[in-house]
């Protein structure tokens, strides 16, 4: 009979707690609601649709305000109480402007582009990967982040970018590639060796004027958006919307940009890659006939 | 109201009469409503974040790694997996950045009352005892205090320190291990050395629980009346760990060989001086967990993460001592015990279920005090056994406020001397509280704890130890309450 009783208070206390639960739970049901802890999103409601998985807003806000809230702030504006130590700044996205795209410069990204990016981090940030969190709470977090801005409610997302096959590595390649570093004047930020010590490095910034770094390649560290070659070639043809690094996507084939992959990937020293391999053997033996790369090689850098 | 429910605590008085369900439930729902939801988010807190020690380093708000701190989520069991690190380049260990100062403290200062009923007293005016009463106590009290320090040495090696004082500032090492990571690259492969939790899938460390009875799990400590084993499955252990994870940690592993001394340093059986000379044994840990995510009803999110796991630990305890002079010298004679169960974490939406189920058994050598493994075992002796656990609910209604509920029960399933009441020992527990953390800033966080925890254990003093220590009518229940309501601070 005392176990019984045990019981009954074990199960009278616990309908209290989830009965208050459930007040407050309901209270706070609709993303628009007044939620003290969060601003009012610019948009009512928001889903996402990931590979089969459709994520809820609703379910997001929660996420955000546990997960993201520190950083990205209570209004979404990337003004979190941590911002002010964090470089480079959280993402503001009241603003729907976005590094990480696989959708022409100055398009939405898509859903899956958001939820990539919350899977993977970036690397040189302080966003960490959230791959912990389950692929619906992922693609709810997407739902919810969309809501931050009216941008979602007035535009689509561009068309993603069509990927064609890689082109073979050949030293032929990677020669051509250097050669358009050198047209295209990426070592103007990235430097001549891609130390991010370009004679413009110093002077970059971020769309809203906050100092931001080139990319490093030396160090061997993942790319902001990914680490494939097929996600080198997708950050230099949709650019990182925000940043510095355009899009040039209007300026070279796509032949041209998987010769410049190619050479990109020579810069990685510090990252053993095929290209560095077979370009290591033919600066050994050619390395006297290379023009060094910087302003004095207008014209080429072969 | 107090003499009602000293009268309610009557020890020759069983029976749980409805009043004091309705107190329960009526203590838990003031409490929520002192912590009223919208009188908490007047504070500042939105727009500000948690962050001691770690999140200090990453920037990250403390309710990303916890559920409600200290209790980890599935993001913050990665972190902690994978040695400290978000494997970011914000890794970098503590000699790189000089304004990263990994260490946090913890303290609690409380207002609790404990009753405890059944207890042998004087009588009035005499020494000489004879007389049953109930002891309360009541007062304005400190927790100990925990100097938190941890970080990473070199990237994938990591560490934990974490000096922790008894109220009366007695210090002793209550984690202290180096760790290496990823070891071959892999996360399947990570070493620990020294003195740590063992891993357990709920841990009793990071729990939310702060008072007198609520404050442990009964199961982690319980062992049969009478019994020699010291063995606590909450207790720190010292030895060497070897544990895996899968990129997420979704699954878990790890193989723990520990010294057979309950976690006790310079070969005693306690981390504080004083304790009884260890022996030379080890014990074995094993842990395996695996989770999953349980989708929803269509249109809706899923309900979560969900976790289930089994374990075993298998250990010896010495029956007798080497002695000079009549002093214990070194543990001999060892004889085995084992604990094994299975525990779970389980999540509907902002609902979470823990719940566990151990079995214990020793041998019977450890159940007859004195009695060394190498003379026969007196008549009736048998093994000592024990099982059951406990069923643990928390609800979030937000990062910052969570509802607590536990129920649990042990049983004994055979005592030590088959002539024993068999009911000796058992324990039954309710505990509910409710935790509101006002503040989160970015380096300090505060919680207001708020608990109510009864506990029945039948002729034996409670795990909580509150009490004289000695039953007053032997065989009867011994009823324990706390009442408790703390400020839980870290910075």
């Amino acid at each position: 009979m005392t176990l019984k009783k045990f019981a009954v208070t074990f199960a009278l206390g616990s309908v209290g707690l989830l009965t208050t639960g459930a007040t407050v739970s309901t209270a706070q049901s609709h993303v628009n609601s007044p939620d003290p802890l969060l601003g009012t999103p610019s948009i009512a409601t928001e889903t996402s649709n990931i590979d089969g998985i459709t994520g809820h807003a609703e379910s997001g806000k929660h996420l955000y305000r546990r997960f993201c809230i520190g950083c990205h702030g209570p209004d979404g504006n990337g003004q979190g109480m941590n911002a002010q130590w964090i470089d480079p700044q959280p993402r503001d996205f009241t603003e729907a402007t976005f590094k990480c795209r696989s959708t022409p410069t100055g398009t939405l990204p898509t859903d899956e582009d958001l939820y990539n990016a919350i899977t993977r981090g970036f690397v040189t940030t302080n966003m960490p990967s959230w791959r912990p969190l389950s692929p619906q709470q992922r693609a709810d977090l997407v739902a919810f982040i969309k809501t931050w801005s009216p941008r979602w409610a007035k535009e689509k997302p561009g068309t993603s970018l069509n990927i064609p096959p890689e082109t073979a590595i050949t030293i032929e390649s990677i020669l051509h590639g250097r050669e358009l570093f050198q047209k295209l004047e990426c070592w103007k930020c990235h430097g001549p060796e891609g130390h991010a010590d370009g004679p413009s490095a110093a002077t970059l910034t971020d769309s809203k004027g906050n100092p931001i770094k080139p990319f490093n390649f030396s160090t061997g560290d993942r790319f902001m958006c990914g680490d494939s070659n097929r996600d080198l070639y997708r950050i230099f043809m949709t650019g990182l919307d925000g940043s510095p690094m355009p899009s040039f996507a209007d300026v070279i084939q796509p032949n041209d940009a998987w010769d410049l992959v190619h050479f990109l990937r020579t810069l990685q020293v510090a990252l053993p890659n095929q290209e560095l391999t077979l370009w290591q053997s033919y600066k050994a033996a050619h390395g006297k006939d290379l023009k060094p790369i910087g302003p004095d090689s207008a014209g080429g850098a072969q | 109201m107090s003499k009602k429910f000293r009268e309610g605590a009557d020890p020759m008085n069983t029976k749980w009469s409805r009043w004091k369900t309705v107190l329960t439930c009526a203590f838990l729902l003031i409490a929520i409503a002192l912590c009223d939801i919208r009188t908490a988010s007047a504070l500042p807190t939105g727009k500000v974040m948690a962050i001691p020690a770690f999140a200090r380093k990453y920037g990250l708000p403390c309710s990303a790694c916890h559920t409600a701190w200290p209790e980890l989520n599935n993001f913050g069991q990665v972190f902690r997996d994978n040695g400290y690190q978000l494997m970011n380049d914000r890794d970098s260990p503590i000699w790189q950045n000089p304004s990263y100062f990994p260490i946090t403290f913890r303290i609690t200062p409380s207002w609790h009352r404990e009753t405890t009923t059944n207890q042998a007293l004087d009588v009035p005016g005499t020494i000489t005892g004879g007389a049953v009463g109930t002891l309360t106590q009541a007062g304005f009290d400190l927790s100990g205090m925990d100097l938190w320090s941890g970080g990473t040495l070199y990237k994938n090696i990591s560490f934990i320190l974490l000096p922790s004082s008894d109220p009366t500032a007695v210090w002793h090492f209550e984690s202290a291990f180096i760790r290496f990571d990823n070891l071959w690259h892999t996360p399947w492969l990570n070493v620990k050395f020294g003195r740590f939790e063992i891993d357990n899938l709920i841990s009793e460390k990071r729990f939310l629980f702060l008072s007198s009875n609520g404050g442990l799990y009964q199961i982690y400590h319980f062992n049969v009346p009478g019994s020699i084993n010291d063995f606590g499955y909450g207790d720190n252990q010292i030895g060497v760990e070897l544990a895996g994870h899968s990129a997420n940690s979704y699954t878990r592993y790890s193989v723990s060989f520990l010294s057979s001394n309950e976690g006790g340093v310079n070969f005693t059986n306690s981390v504080t001086p004083g304790g009884a000379p260890s022996n030379r044994s080890y014990d074995v840990n094993l842990a395996f967990s695996q989770a999953f995510n349980a989708p929803g009803p269509p249109g809706e999110s899923g309900f979560g993460q969900e976790r289930i796991g089994a374990f075993a630990y298998i250990g010896q305890r010495p029956t007798s001592f080497e002695t000079l002079n009549g002093n214990d010298l070194v543990g001999i004679d060892n004889k085995p015990f084992y604990r094994i169960g299975f525990a779970g974490d389980l999540s509907y939406k902002n609902l979470e279920l823990l719940p566990l189920f151990m079995y214990g058994h020793d041998n019977p050598y450890l159940g007859q005090f004195g009695v060394p493994s190498n003379t026969p075992l007196p008549a009736g002796a048998q093994a000592p056994t024990f099982y059951g656990g406990f069923l643990e609910a928390h609800y979030y209604f937000n990062p910052q406020n969570v509802a607590l509920a536990r129920f649990e029960q042990i049983k004994v399933g055979q005592q030590a001397l088959n002539t024993t009441q068999g009911s000796l020992g058992n324990i039954t527990a309710v505990s509910f509280g409710y935790r509101w953390y006002p503040i989160m800033f970015s380096r300090a966080g505060v919680a207001l704890d708020g608990e109510f925890s009864r506990v029945r254990t039948i002729g034996a003093e409670p795990e909580s130890a509150d009490g004289d220590g000695t039953v007053g009518v032997p065989g009867a229940a011994v009823w324990s309450n706390s009442i408790y309501f703390g400020i839980d601070f870290d910075f």
